[in-house]
């Protein structure tokens, strides 16, 4: 792990990967997108408002990847003084805020024909809710210093401290039995999805991570700029004066 | 435990020697509660119904204002860094300064919560159940603000900064806390949402020092 922990080295494999796994999103999504709008049957029970599952499921499944991802790399960074893991931790809060909130919306449009109504205060839904709060505070709490390292060591703990809440979203259909359908991917027995609808929700699946990594290293290479023209501009300062 | 009992004198003797901080709090509680029923108007059976959640929100925020002063004073004067450096380990240190956040803030509102819940046309067999989950929730309260006040150290705007960040993870307290009194309200048993409280108190009195440590350690390095 600590050979990535050279920007150098990082920014080579990201130049290696990102074309692949560019590449890969746009296929994955066209043909999830494809799968899921045109060539997959419509639910018995709810029509066709079923297709934004394709989009809500996914998306929850990122929300909570991003921040078990950010977790990680800030647990890295607090314990092996990791570089590069700030660095990830702080991309990785926007696009997972930005995946939860596509969650909830969808799960909103979904549930207005479905449920009747736009939101309620149901377990899952309010620790999604939460998560978003979550992923505020630490993009808030990243610039709230003005030395940027201090942003991220307190971020981090943060994260960490945050993270009780993956586990509570994961469980929350199991242990409150409310409004939002238990887990029917991942259980006891296999899927309870026909593979016709399984089919294009992996390959949705698949096409979120793969635009969450070329995102990723997108943003982790901004971020790596920003820092070099931060170091060169003190460079200049310092050398005239 | 000396250590731990002298901080928490300490800071309860200098709560006393400033004086209007506990009142200030329970002031605001009891004000913020008082605007409710001219907010949502007299009816004393929507009031009733309200009374859990109103009583519960307006005593997490009430804590929540008074977390900015756990650590920020004894940052500026340079008192959390000689704390830092003693022989007792941090967490202790913490967790005494959380103890004493606790009995200027929490049970001042703890006393106060019976008086407002009359008030509020609360159910008479609501009352022994207010009492027992705010005595379960209002120290977890303390002890996850203190992580954020610890987090916020040193920030630009950081009383906004430390809502943004508290609030989130205050939610739990609030849901099982106000379960718990429209259970007893309603008649039925709390007692499942007085355990959650009490399960969430005992995962937060080691986990939260601990996160708190880390917070203040990197903050005066």
């Amino acid at each position: 792990m600590h050979r990535f922990a050279n920007p150098a080295r990082f920014l080579r494999l990201a130049a290696l990967v990102l074309p692949w796994s560019g590449g890969l999103t746009v296929v994955l999504l066209g043909a999830g997108l494809y799968f899921a709008l045109v060539a997959s049957p419509p639910d018995y029970q709810q029509g066709d408002t079923v297709r934004i599952m394709y989009i809500h499921v996914p998306a929850a499944w990122m929300g909570l990847f991003c921040y078990t991802t950010m977790a990680v790399a800030s647990a890295t960074a607090l314990i092996w003084k990791h570089p590069l893991a700030d660095v990830i931790a702080k991309a990785s809060a926007p696009v997972g805020a930005g995946f939860t909130f596509l969650c909830l919306l969808t799960g909103a449009l979904w549930g207005k024909p479905m449920w009747g109504t736009w939101w309620a205060w149901d377990a899952r839904l309010t620790s999604m809710l939460i998560l978003l709060f979550l992923y505020f505070g630490h993009m808030a709490l990243v610039n709230a210093f003005d030395d940027p390292t201090r942003g991220a060591k307190a971020a981090a703990i943060l994260a960490l401290a945050g993270f009780v809440n993956v586990p509570v979203i994961k469980f929350s259909v199991d242990w409150w039995k409310t409004l939002h359908q238990p887990a029917s991917v991942v259980k006891m027995g296999g899927p309870a999805i026909d593979a016709s609808m399984m089919l294009p929700l992996l390959l949705m699946a698949l096409g979120f991570t793969t635009y969450f990594v070329s995102v990723l290293i997108l943003r982790v290479r901004a971020e790596i700029a920003g820092a070099k023209i931060r170091a060169i501009r003190l460079m200049q300062v310092h050398g005239q004066g | 435990m000396k250590s731990f009992v002298e901080i928490v004198r300490r800071d309860l003797r200098l709560a006393l020697r400033q004086g209007t901080d506990s009142v200030m709090v329970v002031t605001f509680f009891v004000l913020t509660v008082v605007l409710f029923p001219f907010g949502i108007g007299p009816e004393l059976n929507i009031l009733q119904r309200v009374s859990p959640g109103v009583l519960w929100v307006t005593a997490l925020l009430a804590s929540m204002l008074s977390l900015d002063r756990l650590f920020q004073t004894d940052y500026e004067d340079g008192a959390l860094e000689l704390l830092t450096l003693s022989p007792t380990p941090l967490p202790i240190i913490v967790m005494a300064k959380a103890t004493a956040h606790w009995l200027t803030t929490g049970l001042p509102l703890i006393a106060a919560a019976p008086l407002l819940a009359v008030l509020l046309n609360m159910n008479s067999s609501g009352f022994v159940t207010l009492i027992g989950a705010m005595l379960l929730g209002t120290p977890s309260l303390s002890l996850i603000g203190a992580v954020g006040a610890g987090l916020v150290l040193g920030a630009r705007r950081g009383g906004v900064l430390l809502s943004l960040l508290i609030l989130p993870l205050y939610i739990p307290v609030l849901i099982f806390g106000v379960g718990a009194v429209d259970a007893a309200i309603h008649g039925f048993s709390p007692n499942a949402q007085l355990l959650v409280l009490a399960a969430i108190l005992l995962a937060a009195l080691p986990l939260a020092p601990w996160a708190t440590s880390a917070a203040i350690r990197q903050a005066i390095e």
